[in-house]
């Protein structure tokens, strides 16, 4: 085979193999991806379907009670109202009521049930102004 | 004072920038006297930054909090250390910590090149100039990030560093971080003037090579050093989270490592420069991309930096960075093109495009992962977010076939190998890899994990692979030279640093993957509460919570746990504890607010060669807050004074009265009580000693992670050794060095190839094909420097030092 076809050869099995790929890569981000909601969104969500909460902890709203912890979030921006939070097991170390949460887990009843090991506590800024 | 004048240097080092920017484009044809203004302008600007840096730590240290970036990340109690290290957690701070160390780095480069690369040079130090005087501007212009804004009139006292930060890793982490991301700049300025000069050789990355490698290994070691710091600090227990933020140091690190290996390949055979290009220009727009990730707000991440003034220019600049760079390389198209090609799939550059292709492919993956969300909402209108599992799933075989071929690689000679050659080669390697795979399917349960079974397999090979590259390396030298064979290795190391420095960094990698796969898939991991005198047993140890501690100092309260450990037929004792971090910022607070503030885990550790044992304990202190809060209530009664007071109350009262009346008592009053209030929270906290109170330990038995450390550093003593620089030889006049340069270039490949053979990496034959076509090419560039036209020519002799 002379080299020219040789080396077109390969590329388009190279292409073919990053385009096939690449579009498993994307069908299954779709897929995996879990939504994004902030609790005043989360409020009447339809229960059953897991999604991320992203929100901030109410002060003085953290009851620990042996393992479980029960709080309330609300919107990032401190607005709307606050959802009810059911986590079991150990929190991040930044953890407290002020804090933003990442915590993935479904509406049951309406409290947020999260699921274990799931709950990610933003670090406090390093770039804006203490205010925790 | 010190502010006016921090702001004056400031101001004047963005002009400097400004200047030198300007003055190299107008000495772009040569002129000397532009040339040397515009290096020395940024030699100047150098200065002035680090008069900036000077003085903001000066007003750190000593404690002048008029400065506002003072008041707002530093206190009186602050430990010293970490008010040197509370400059960067602040936005201006790092902002700063980014135009100096660019100021370095370019000063350096400069320094290093004043007497080459006539024509690149002066459009290196445009792109230089203007990055400086961008990071410069932006403090001075943006809004709320100069680092010299005052407060008037000054705080007696200032926020405090976030206690969370105050760990040894977070001085070191950020600048090398920072660094790392700098020190691209180098190379991508020196690839931006080539293509512009349109002197498309090899000599801007002979140049800049150094600064690429500098700038990986600061880089890697930030990452090593954030990673260390999540597992020991945070009290979760991981090290890597795929959170956007970690991504965002982690890519252009990928694509840092490919540059890395591709450019080598432009070095030795001229091709891959359209790539190379493309790699440099990424890597610089994904550090700027990282810079803009943490100051954006626009992905969700852990590490929660806010929105601010500045996300919207480095986004600009990125912009400007990505599509004039495209642009550029487009309009050199046919200047780039390499009339080369690779000559057979088993050769070294060979095994280098695909190394290339999977690190590129890594770095997609997860450039994919992390922007997820922003993606998902411009095509189905939800921020979707895509978690930890997802990314495991694609990048684990990715690193799997990676750690493969970092020891496929250095088996293999530049060019070409002949199959026989390369089946001796591989025997050994191959033979230990499946001895290794017969062994942990037999006696360990790694055949429940298959990847990271994969992992373990192939990471042997790479290690039998390199081991056999140095011994073979060592022999050879001792068969030409003698000595012993410890001698002989020490002597072929130091005499091919860049060839043995990057093995040593493959065998870390391959080292640092090891560790990453075995503690990932085989962690335990519990979470038990016990009650002082309680035990559980986790993955063949018996832990025992033996007593509470509390200890109490002025930064914080600590509740502690003794642990008893058995293990087999040894003990030990570990320490775990969680400290709650005093309420600051002045001003009399609550009882309750001593146990409500930042809480840090200290974690227990007992790090083995075998694994470690983790240990963070969250006390339930609930009982304890009560009693804060009744005291609250006691505290409350005793000021308002009614009746009924008791008496130990009386003396508060009188004194809240006393200062009611006369407001030059305040402060003296506040002091009293605060100090009342801390030592009452003492007390309180002291009670929890008797009161037999329940404890959450959350215990991880960490299998092998302690060599993901060792492996990091081994990579980094490996680039180390890569860098440092060879003996002089000569000096030479000004005008001859660029081919100096080129000559030694050639001269080191004529002994690599005789060290390959010698090794018996090449065959007989392959050597003589290949030593007569690099002894070609070295005549034709010694027929370079001695002008063609007197038809001279030298014989090209024996490189200058044996291997």
């Amino acid at each position: 085979m002379d080299p020219q076809r040789k080396r077109k050869i390969r590329l388009v099995v190279a292409l073919s193999a990053a385009v096939l790929l690449a579009a498993g890569l994307v069908y299954t981000s779709f897929t995996a991806s879990s939504e994004a909601k902030e609790p005043s969104q989360l409020i009447d969500a339809a229960p059953g379907k897991s999604y991320d909460m992203t929100g901030k902890v109410v002060r003085g709203s953290v009851r620990r009670n042996g393992d479980s912890l029960r709080f309330r979030v609300v919107d990032r921006d401190g607005s709307g109202p606050s959802l009810p939070v059911a986590y079991s097991g150990t929190v991040p170390d930044p953890f407290r009521g002020g804090r933003e949460i990442v915590l993935t887990g479904e509406v049951e009843d309406g409290v947020f049930v999260g699921e274990p090991d799931t709950l990610v506590t933003k670090c406090p800024s390093k770039f804006t102004t203490n205010d925790g | 004072m010190t502010a006016s004048l921090g702001s004056a240097a400031l101001a004047l080092a963005f002009a400097t920038t400004v200047f030198a920017a300007a003055a190299a484009l107008a000495g772009r044809n040569g002129d000397e006297r532009w040339l040397l203004a515009s290096r020395r302008a940024v030699y100047g600007a150098c200065g002035l930054l680090t008069l900036c840096v000077v003085l903001i730590e000066a007003a750190f240290l000593g404690d002048d909090f008029s400065f506002h970036i003072v008041e707002q990340h530093s206190s009186i109690e602050t430990p010293t250390f970490y008010k040197l290290a509370a400059m960067w957690s602040s936005q201006e701070g790092s902002l700063l910590l980014w135009a100096w160390v660019l100021s370095i780095a370019s000063s350096l480069a400069l320094y290093a090149t004043r007497n080459r690369l006539r024509e690149i040079v002066p459009y290196a130090t445009a792109v230089m100039a203007g990055v400086a005087s961008f990071f410069t501007g932006l403090m001075l212009f943006a809004g709320g990030v100069n680092p010299f804004a005052t407060l008037d009139p000054a705080p007696a006292d200032g926020v405090g560093l976030n206690p969370l930060l105050q760990h040894p890793s977070m001085m070191i982490h950020p600048p090398m971080l920072y660094s790392g991301y700098v020190a691209f700049t180098i190379p991508f300025a020196f690839a931006i003037g080539a293509l512009v000069a349109r002197r498309l050789d090899a000599s801007w990355i002979r140049a800049t090579r150094r600064f690429a490698l500098i700038a990986w290994a600061f880089l890697g070691f930030g990452l090593l050093l954030g990673a260390r710091w999540s597992y020991t600090e945070l009290g979760w227990g991981g090290y890597w989270a795929w959170d956007p933020v970690e991504n965002a140091a982690l890519m252009p690190w990928l694509i840092g490592t490919a540059f890395l290996h591709s450019i080598m390949v432009q070095e030795k055979r001229g091709m891959l420069k359209v790539w190379n290009a493309c790699l440099i220009v990424a890597t610089f727009s994904l550090a700027l991309l990282g810079t803009f990730l943490v100051r954006s707000g626009v992905l969700q991440s852990i590490h929660a930096f806010g929105d601010s003034t500045v996300g919207p220019y480095i986004l600009g600049l990125i912009g400007v960075v990505l599509i004039g760079s495209t642009a550029l390389i487009v309009s050199r198209l046919d200047d780039l093109r390499s009339p080369k090609r690779i000559d057979s799939l088993a050769s070294r550059e060979a095994v280098f495009v695909v190394n290339n292709l999977l690190l590129v492919g890594l770095c997609a993956t997860i450039f994919w992962g992390t922007f997820f969300p922003l993606i998902s909402e411009l095509f189905t209108g939800t921020k979707s977010s895509l978690a930890a599992p997802w990314f495991d799933r694609y990048t684990t075989p990715l690193a799997i076939l990676l750690v493969l071929f970092t020891g496929i690689g250095p088996l293999l000679a530049w060019r070409r190998v002949s199959w026989a050659t390369a089946k001796r080669v591989f025997v050994v390697p191959a033979a230990a890899a499946a001895a290794l795979a017969l062994v942990l399917v037999l006696f360990t349960d790694a055949a429940q994990e298959p990847w990271a079974l994969a992992l373990f397999v192939f990471a042997g090979f790479s290690l039998v692979g390199l081991a056999q590259e140095l011994w073979r390396g060592a022999a050879a030298r001792r068969s030409l030279s003698g000595g012993s064979m410890p001698a002989a290795l020490v002597a072929v190391v130091s005499r091919n640093r860049r060839r043995y420095g990057g093995y040593i960094v493959h065998a870390g990698v391959a080292v640092l993957l090891i560790g990453i796969a075995a503690s990932s898939s085989f962690q335990t991991k519990r979470d038990v509460e016990l009650r002082p005198g309680g035990s559980a047993t986790i993955d063949g140890r018996a832990v025992t919570y033996v007593r509470p501690t509390v200890a109490a100092d002025p930064q914080k309260l600590t509740f502690g746990a003794v642990l008893a450990v058995r293990q087999g037929s040894g003990s030990y004792v570990l320490r775990p504890s969680r400290r709650f971090y005093r309420p600051t910022g002045g001003g009399a607070g609550t009882i309750a607010s001593f146990f409500e503030g930042e809480a840090t885990s200290e974690v227990g550790l007992r790090a083995g060669a075998g694994s470690d044992l983790w240990v963070a304990p969250q006390p339930d202190i609930a009982a304890v807050q009560r009693r804060a809060r009744a005291a609250d209530r006691g505290f409350r009664a005793c000021v308002s004074g009614a009746p009924g007071t008791p008496a130990q109350c009386r003396a508060v009262s009188r004194l809240m009265r006393a200062a009611a009346a006369n407001p030059a008592l305040r402060p003296i009053a506040l002091r009293q009580i605060e100090a009342l209030q801390a030592a009452t929270a003492e007390r309180i906290a002291h009670s929890f000693l008797a009161e037999d109170a329940p404890v959450t330990f959350r215990v991880i038995v960490n299998p092998l992670v302690t060599w993901m450390w060792i492996g990091g550093l081994i990579a980094l003593a490996g680039a180390l050794i890569a860098l440092w620089p060879a003996r002089r030889g000569r000096r030479l006049p000004a005008g001859d060095l660029e081919l100096e340069a080129l000559k030694e270039a050639k001269y080191r490949e004529i002994r690599d190839a005789e060290l390959d053979h010698a090794a018996g990496k090449l065959s007989d034959e392959d050597f003589a094909l290949l030593d007569a076509e690099l002894r070609k090419e070295a005549v034709e560039i010694l027929d370079l420097g001695n002008g063609a036209a007197n038809g001279h020519r030298e014989v090209v002799e024996r490189p200058t030092e044996p291997v």
